[in-house]
């Protein structure tokens, strides 16, 4: 399908995400990585680069980078290469990064998601491994600044991907799925407050079929909020550049949150020469099939391998399944429900729909939904079998969550609520065919639209049985015995 | 009983063990003949205390730093050891380090104003194996400003003056290491050698120093000039005692230094008495042109002569690209010095300057007061190289030439066993004559540094006297781990010679 177009320009985004691994220790140092522990409390000797020292390859953060290979389909190259970027600056002990340039570990690869119903497709350019550098504290001193090295050596998978976004829309939604899958393989603990998820956005515009338009690069966006401000603002301002005649130069900018703009840093002409080159300390980073033999081995099943098993096996739709498999701990949720429930459709409406809307109005995550799993198919059963209505089901729901079973079978806490609350469906026709008769006894004249096929007259009529009912008729039971009664009226 | 100082390191760990002199009276007899010798600037290092400020006039300036305390410390409890019957290998014998391996107990700065005042929180890893082995570190030793330079003029310190000529230059950057040896100043010494920092002043002051493979002593705690190439190494007074030493300096440090080979400890005396009958040595027709001065020659000729009698076999062999090996060096070894050295900005420790403006001033103004002249050429060297537009033309290409390089020896290695041949074109020149004329003072590794770039073992024996009087030494490279065959040659040709045993007058 064609690209939306902003004042007949097309978008074009590129990210570039900073994922910070979760090993024990650093990249290439023993010292521990735990965020938010006193300034310069976890800097080794390595980490504050003092003479002599060297740096030593830690093969946790290289299973991380495999493990993100496999995940989206790339190719984890065998052999690698760790490079030297040089610049001074006080947060970066060495004088340089190291970081990888010409051969990065994880090469190609693409990453899928739903924008609206539409499938999209984000291809990736490349994952490399590099270290993070130290923080500068510029407040709390006076005409000094602070630095504090914790964060020096922390081990960084750097995304790439191939400008392939056509909005802002679509940009957040590749994060929200790269953030997705980098959480779900347990890669990266996903905290973009702390840092640890960190996107840049390569934005540029263009008219439809022209060569790519000069990009200007958003820093640190740590929030899917601000990511789609930055970019909104981004466009327009490019938009405006042009339509004035003006040129965009390619530069660093910054989002400030605050002002909802973005501002430039630095421009291309000023940037640095890095004078990279093989980093001497480290030889090239040797991957053989069998290590990325026995990663695959020991990773869990992946969202897009289990959204297509859940179509495959459950019969949902592929809508469903992808959303289901939003978190290890939702689609686990889905799956238990839907075994025990026998019901997947059913299931995957609830878990998607009442369970999802809860628990995000609670901040709460799938693993702590207070409903447990085996509950919830019980009431499912309790509709299928048509004991409850879907409506009565939500009373139901809201009466169960957080209800302890005390003891209780799930069955039976289900049913001693439907009790409690009078919400037993009536399923027996003579009685349904007494409340029925007694709405159309009452409404001669609505009977008479009907005839000559008014369907909103038939609804209103509907709801009245329903309410006459409290709510606890079958509506298709309804629905079927009033069409016989007026069919042979 | 012999001179303390004149025995080997076996006769003296026995002597020592069999309590003839104790480790604590050995350690006060070199610490003694040390003091006389420290560097000849004193005023310009605050690390010495004024009790350690003897400039007398025959110093040759080898010590920058000691720790009496220390020194004598660790001497007691080597004789409280030796009491309980637990000596080590080497137990109450006195090592010196180049001033290039950071140690607690003592300030290690490199040769460098840079690193006034610095004081490392742990010991390289080979200063720590040395003293597992039960020997005591005596002091640390001037060589040339983060180990840049041949002649060890570039030290901040003061330069190392040859100790056979006080005119002369000890050689460098190991010329603290070579000197004190010479002097007889220690037992024994460490160096390291990037483009033949050892075995360059071990033969311009006629002592025995070898190299090892790249990658068989750690690197960790070694300052780093230009870490593809620097290697650790022993020097003393003959390949008998290096062995000894070698030993206990190579072995695994994965856990420390990434390009340190997963290589077992090895035992590099065992074939010292072998024969070499039938040891087929290469003698590359490159490094015995023009370029190599009579005396020298002559000395080289003489020593070949003698491993003839011994049973080798002299083969002809090339190594075509010797002479490329200059350009390739003087390419790749400043590049990595120039991102090296980045860590010394005057941020976290050593040297800052004293008024700066801003981030930028402090950078230029630190590190342009903090490092000498030749450190900076180097670093200048080095980032132009890796400048974008000329990376692939130099930084590249030079790679690509060392790696021809090294195919050039395993060509060589296919006819012959060890490969022979100078290791200087001359003998140790007079101090100030190359310090302004770079190109002859780069030339003049000519011979060294194609072992290397090729990262292959090679050492220096004493073979002789050329011009002035100065010592000439013969170089010996081996193949990769080859280290022992080089040893039992170089043992041979010392059982069946006197030239490492010509000591200094004044020092027998």
């Amino acid at each position: 399908m064609n690209s939306p177009l902003i004042q007949g320009y097309e978008v074009v985004i590129g990210f570039e995400t900073h994922t910070q691994l979760t090993t024990q220790s650093k990249i290439f140092s023993r010292a521990s990585i735990a965020f938010g522990s006193e300034a310069n409390t976890q800097a080794c000797a390595v980490d504050l680069a003092l003479p002599g020292t060297l740096p030593v390859m830690n093969r946790q953060a290289v299973e991380r980078a495999i493990e993100f290979g496999l995940a989206v389909g790339a190719h984890v190259s065998p052999s690698s290469v760790f490079a030297r970027k040089n610049y001074f600056y006080p947060d970066l002990p060495k004088g340089y990064q190291i970081s990888q340039f010409e051969i990065p570990v994880v090469q190609g690869g693409e990453v899928e998601f739903f924008l609206g119903q539409e499938k999209k497709v984000v291809r990736l350019v490349r994952a490399h491994l590099e270290e993070d550098a130290g923080k500068s504290l510029h407040e709390d001193f006076v005409d000094q600044s602070g630095i504090d090295l914790n964060r020096a050596g922390t081990p960084l998978l750097e995304i790439v991907t191939e400008p392939d976004m056509r909005s802002s829309a679509e940009a957040v939604a590749y994060a929200k799925e790269l953030h997705k899958i980098v959480t779900w393989i347990g890669i990266c603990d996903g905290n973009m407050q702390e840092g640890s998820f960190r996107c840049d956005a390569n934005v540029s515009i263009r008219r439809p079929g022209e060569p790519l338009g000069t990009r200007r690069e958003i820093k640190n966006l740590n929030s899917f909020k601000f990511m789609q401000q930055a970019i909104d603002f981004e466009v327009l301002w490019q938009i405006e550049q042009l339509e004035e005649g003006h040129k965009i130069i390619q530069s660093t900018v910054l989002f400030n949150p605050e002002t909802g703009e973005t501002k430039a840093m630095r421009t291309k002409e000023d940037s640095a020469d890095y004078r990279y080159f093989p980093d001497p300390d480290l030889p090239a980073l040797i991957i053989e099939q069998a290590w990325v033999d026995h990663v695959r081995s020991n990773m869990a099943e992946l969202p897009r391998a289990m959204a297509a098993r859940f179509v495959k096996d459950y019969g949902i739709p592929e809508y469903d399944a992808i959303t289901l498999t939003q978190t290890q701990a939702m689609s686990h949720y889905f799956e238990q429900v839907a075994k025990i429930s026998g019901q997947a459709k059913m299931a995957s409406n609830w878990v998607m729909g009442e369970l999802s809307r809860r628990l995000n109005a609670a901040h709460l995550g799938f693993e702590a939904c207070p409903l447990d799993a085996l509950t919830l198919a019980a009431m499912l059963s309790r509709i299928s079998d048509a004991t409850l209505s879907n409506n009565a089901a939500k009373v139901v729901l809201e009466e169960l969550w957080a209800k302890p079973l005390e003891g209780q079978t799930p069955l039976s806490l289900v049913d001693s609520v439907i009790e409690l609350k009078g919400l037993k469906q009536i399923n027996d026709t003579k009685a349904l065919e007494q409340i029925i008769d007694t709405v159309l006894a009452a409404n001669a004249d609505q009977i008479e639209q009907i005839k000559a096929g008014k369907d909103k007259a038939f609804n209103a009529l509907i709801g009245q049985v329903m309410k006459a009912s409290q709510g606890k008729a079958n509506p298709k039971d309804v629905n079927d015995l009033m069409r016989s009664k007026i069919a042979a009226l | 009983m012999q001179e303390l100082h004149n025995m080997s390191l076996q006769g003296l760990a026995l002597a020592i063990k069999n309590r003839t002199v104790s480790a604590r009276e050995t350690s006060e007899h070199f610490l003694a003949r040390a003091k006389a010798h420290a560097s000849l600037k004193p005023a310009l290092n605050p690390l010495q205390t004024a009790d350690h400020l003897t400039p007398a006039t025959t110093s040759c300036g080898a010590f920058v730093s000691f720790n009496e305390e220390f020194t004598l410390n660790l001497a007691d409890q080597s004789d409280q050891r030796i009491s309980k019957g637990q000596a080590r290998s080497l137990e109450g014998v006195p090592i010196a380090h180049k001033d290039i391996f950071v140690t607690r107990d003592f300030p290690t700065t490199a040769g460098s104003k840079m690193l006034e005042g610095y004081c490392s929180p742990f010991d390289a890893t080979v200063v720590s194996l040395l003293q597992q082995e039960g020997m005591i570190n005596l002091g640390k030793l001037n060589c040339d400003e983060f180990a840049m330079g041949s002649s060890n003029e570039n030290s901040a310190w003061g330069p190392v003056k040859n100790p056979w000529d006080v005119s002369r230059v000890a050689g460098g950057s190991s010329g603290g290491s070579a000197a004190a040896v010479a002097l007889r100043l220690c037992p024994a010494a460490t160096g390291t050698d990037t483009g033949g920092s050892i075995r360059q002043p071990a033969s311009f002051c006629g002592v025995t120093g070898i190299k090892p493979t790249y990658g068989r002593a750690s690197r960790y705690g070694m300052i780093a000039y230009a870490s593809s190439l620097d290697q650790a190494g022993p020097m003393a007074q003959s390949a008998e005692d290096c062995a000894l030493l070698l030993s206990a300096m190579c072995g695994p440090d994965l856990d420390r230094d990434s390009t340190s080979l997963d290589v077992p400890k090895e035992d590099f005396s065992r074939h010292l008495n072998d024969s070499i009958q039938g040891l087929r040595i290469g003698l590359p027709k490159e490094f015995f042109s023009d370029g190599l001065h009579a005396d020298v020659r002559t000395c080289i000729d003489l020593a070949l002569d003698e491993f003839k009698a011994l049973g080798a076999q002299l083969v002809p062999i090339e190594l075509p690209k010797t002479e490329l090996s200059i350009p390739v060096y003087y390419i790749l070894a400043p590049a990595e010095a120039s991102s090296n050295l980045s860590r010394f900005d005057g941020v976290k420790f050593g040297f800052r300057a004293k008024a700066y403006k801003d981030l930028d001033d402090l950078y230029r103004k630190t590190r342009t007061e903090g490092f000498g002249e030749e450190v900076k050429k180097r670093i200048m060297i080095g980032t132009y190289v890796l400048s974008h537009g000329y990376y692939d033309a130099y930084y590249l290409q030079a790679q690509k030439i060392r790696r021809m390089i090294s195919n050039d020896f395993q060509e060589a290695f296919k006819t012959c066993d060890v490969i022979a041949g100078p290791v200087t074109p001359q003998v140790a020149w007079k101090l100030g004559e190359q310090i302004n004329d770079p190109v002859a003072n780069y030339l003049a590794d000519i011979f060294t540094l194609p072992a290397s770039l090729a990262g292959l073992p090679a050492m220096s024996i004493p073979c002789g006297f050329g011009a002035s009087s100065m010592p000439v030494g013969l170089q010996m490279i081996g193949n990769y781990f080859q280290e022992s065959k080089l040893l039992n040659a170089a043992h041979q040709f010392q059982l069946s010679t006197d030239w490492h045993k010509k000591a200094l007058r004044g020092t027998t």
